[in-house]
């Protein structure tokens, strides 16, 4: 295709993005480096009989006049990026040389917001992709040995939780986990203990968004796997028949193997959607024990103070960690690519 | 031999049937569950003394005379003007998946088609810009969107998701032209037509079962946003998601959970319809990008 002609199809997606995505980053990028305008301060001198009093006074129409002209605040340099909302690096360092034990010091880190809601991203990233993979393997399996008849309610069903809005979705298992509602009744029932609230601790919490993301994700895994459980080749399952190995043996040695490029797949989205988790946390009101980066964001950018600069900082933060997260995968797409290229 | 592969010893077979089972109620219950209590008032779906008392719906009867209610739903389409927030989720659906798909099969054409590096460069920038969390672009939005009074329109917003959507839809159509035979087009071209005249009559009466794939998750996209709709939109263009999400806000004061409820319910509805019709596109759109790597 001739370079001109490929550009003229191609300049409506491509103005989309980089209008809306690229400029964004770029923008996200300059408000980082700016922190709104302090309230400008008239102090005046009053003199009377009894001699001359200072007094100060928030002139707020030049602060309004101020922050109307210069929207983007006065330039702050990395500070926002070092204070202690963001990086804290003063925090981390004093804490560094106070605590006593690694665990001390998780502990300190852990009074700290980004700090706090990286370890939430993480936890929930990174517990939730394996356990995923694993019951996505272990329901498609299942399904693969039913007979035909009941396959296609059971992917119906499937498909439910992972197509529903993420919102709504949270939102109608956070009302299932209400103290009055079934499971938060049952568990109290079950469990013996009836102040039990599902809402109340930290580990708690986290546990329940942790279980609402393994629903969410499942299905994805699930019929993904079972798309390549269609293609596994029956030769060489006969074959492992034939030698002696077992259903486990099979499925160990024959099946897993030939899934790995979608193990590989579904992680890299697991990895990707986890790191962004929001919507749950929203929907679970979970905001004081559980906070992610993205929630962080989304509390600086509501309400009436809205914190431009804060939400930046932690916007480009959230990027760099999106773009530490996808490097192994650009370099194996730029291996594969110069390797068909050759 | 076949059938020794194929025949499974009954527990093994007890197993995976109790699995599936197992997963089904998981998956499938909480919906039924809310659906059956959106019917009923809030004394029975959040019963402080028995759970059982949303089946049988014991105050529902006391309080309205009926085993089902309507009180839910009608506080919040009539009262609460939830009907207004559906026909914005309606408009906003409608049209960012037409002008997605529209914009989208053109470059997912021309990167199949092209050949050269920078299309590769370009799908691996689609790459990074699909991986980016949606509310750190609405941070980037919001400043530049007050100062140049763009922000709390229908139109920004539909705009805002097309771009947000575009990695995706190129990425998939992209490779369903990759699909569609190269000879098809070019021999049009051999015959005297353009590049695009050969789009136009070749290949766009075989592309439909790919857009209407790419075409049902864009609407998936839109319709399930919250990042964007919520920070972008005013209050009387609000869509479906950020509305109930502005319920619970009011409702708890009000003490009546049941209008977010039925609001859930009116919400999960389409998608349920989504599924019986299109399972099968859904799935194999899901597969389509892990299969081919």
């Amino acid at each position: 295709m001739r370079h001109r002609t490929f550009l003229w199809f191609i300049l409506p997606s491509l103005a989309a993005m980089i209008l809306f995505i690229a400029l964004p980053i770029v923008s996200v990028a300059v408000q980082s480096l700016f922190i709104k305008h302090e309230q400008v301060i008239v102090i005046s001198e009053n003199c009377g009989p009894f001699g001359c009093t200072e007094e100060v006074r928030i002139d707020t129409e030049a602060t309004a006049v101020l922050r109307e002209e210069q929207p983007l605040g006065q330039f702050n340099g990395l500070g926002t990026y070092v204070n202690r909302n963001h990086l804290a690096t003063e925090s981390v360092a004093a804490a560094w040389q106070d605590s006593s034990s690694l665990l001390d010091f998780g502990a300190r880190l852990m009074n700290l917001p980004l700090y706090k809601a990286l370890a939430f991203t993480l936890t929930y990233t990174f517990v939730v992709a394996p356990l995923v993979l694993m019951l996505g393997l272990i329901v498609a399996l299942g399904v693969n040995g039913l007979p035909r008849m009941l396959r296609g309610p059971t992917i119906f069903a499937s498909l439910l939780p992972m197509i529903v809005t993420p919102l709504i979705g949270s939102l109608i298992l956070f009302w299932m986990i209400d103290a009055n509602g079934i499971i938060g009744q049952s568990l109290q029932s079950l469990l013996e203990d009836p102040d039990l609230s599902l809402k109340a601790s930290v580990p708690l919490t986290w546990i329940t968004l942790i279980v609402y993301g393994i629903w969410h994700n499942t299905p994805f895994a699930f019929i993904v796997f079972y798309a390549g459980l269609q293609t596994v080749p029956k030769d060489t399952l006969e074959a492992a028949l034939i030698d002696g190995a077992n259903r486990w043996e099979r499925v160990r040695f024959v099946v897993v193997p030939h899934l790995m490029p979608l193990v590989v797949f579904i992680t890299l989205m697991q990895l990707m959607d986890g790191f962004r988790v929001f919507e749950p946390i929203v929907g679970f009101s979970a905001g004081a024990n559980a906070s992610s980066l993205s929630t962080l964001i989304y509390n600086d950018l509501r309400g009436d103070y809205q914190q431009f600069g804060s939400a930046a900082v932690t916007s480009i933060l959230t990027i760099l960690g999106v773009a530490i997260l996808l490097t192994p995968v650009l370099i194996k797409t730029w291996r594969d690519f110069n390797r068909t290229r050759v | 031999m076949a059938t020794a592969l194929n025949r499974r010893s009954k527990t093994a077979m007890a197993i995976s049937i109790s699995l599936v089972a197992l997963w089904f109620i998981i998956a499938s219950f909480p919906f039924l569950w809310t659906f059956w209590g959106s019917f009923k008032v809030q004394g029975d779906f959040f019963s402080r003394s028995d759970w059982r008392n949303a089946i049988t719906g014991i105050s529902t009867v006391r309080e309205t005379g009926g085993y089902f209610t309507l009180n839910g739903y009608f506080g919040a389409w009539i009262e609460e003007e939830f009907w207004r927030a559906v026909l914005n989720t309606g408009i906003v659906v409608v049209c960012t998946v037409t002008i997605s798909l529209t914009v989208g099969t053109l470059g997912g054409y021309a990167l199949a088609r092209s050949g050269h590096r920078y299309a590769f460069w370009l799908l691996m920038l689609a790459l990074i810009f699909r991986a980016m969390p949606h509310i750190t672009l609405v941070s980037g939005y919001l400043m530049p969107f007050f100062e140049w009074n763009l922000w709390g329109h229908l139109p920004t917003t539909i705009i805002v998701l097309v771009a947000i959507n575009q990695p995706f839809t190129l990425w998939m159509l992209h490779s369903f032209f990759l699909n569609i035979p190269k000879d098809l087009d070019e021999s049009a071209m051999v015959d005297g037509c353009t590049r695009f005249q050969a789009f136009r009559h070749v290949i766009v009466p075989v592309m439909w079962p790919g857009v209407i794939t790419t075409g049902l998750f864009s609407f998936l996209l839109a319709y399930n946003d919250f990042a964007v709709t919520a920070m972008l939109l005013s209050e009387e263009n609000q869509t479906m998601v950020p509305r109930i999400a502005s319920f619970l806000g009011t409702t708890q004061t009000q003490g009546d959970v049941m209008l977010a409820v039925a609001a859930v319910v009116s919400a999960t509805v389409p998608l349920f319809v989504l599924i019986m019709f299109f399972q099968r596109q859904i799935v194999s759109g899901l597969t389509a990008g892990a299969v081919k790597g």
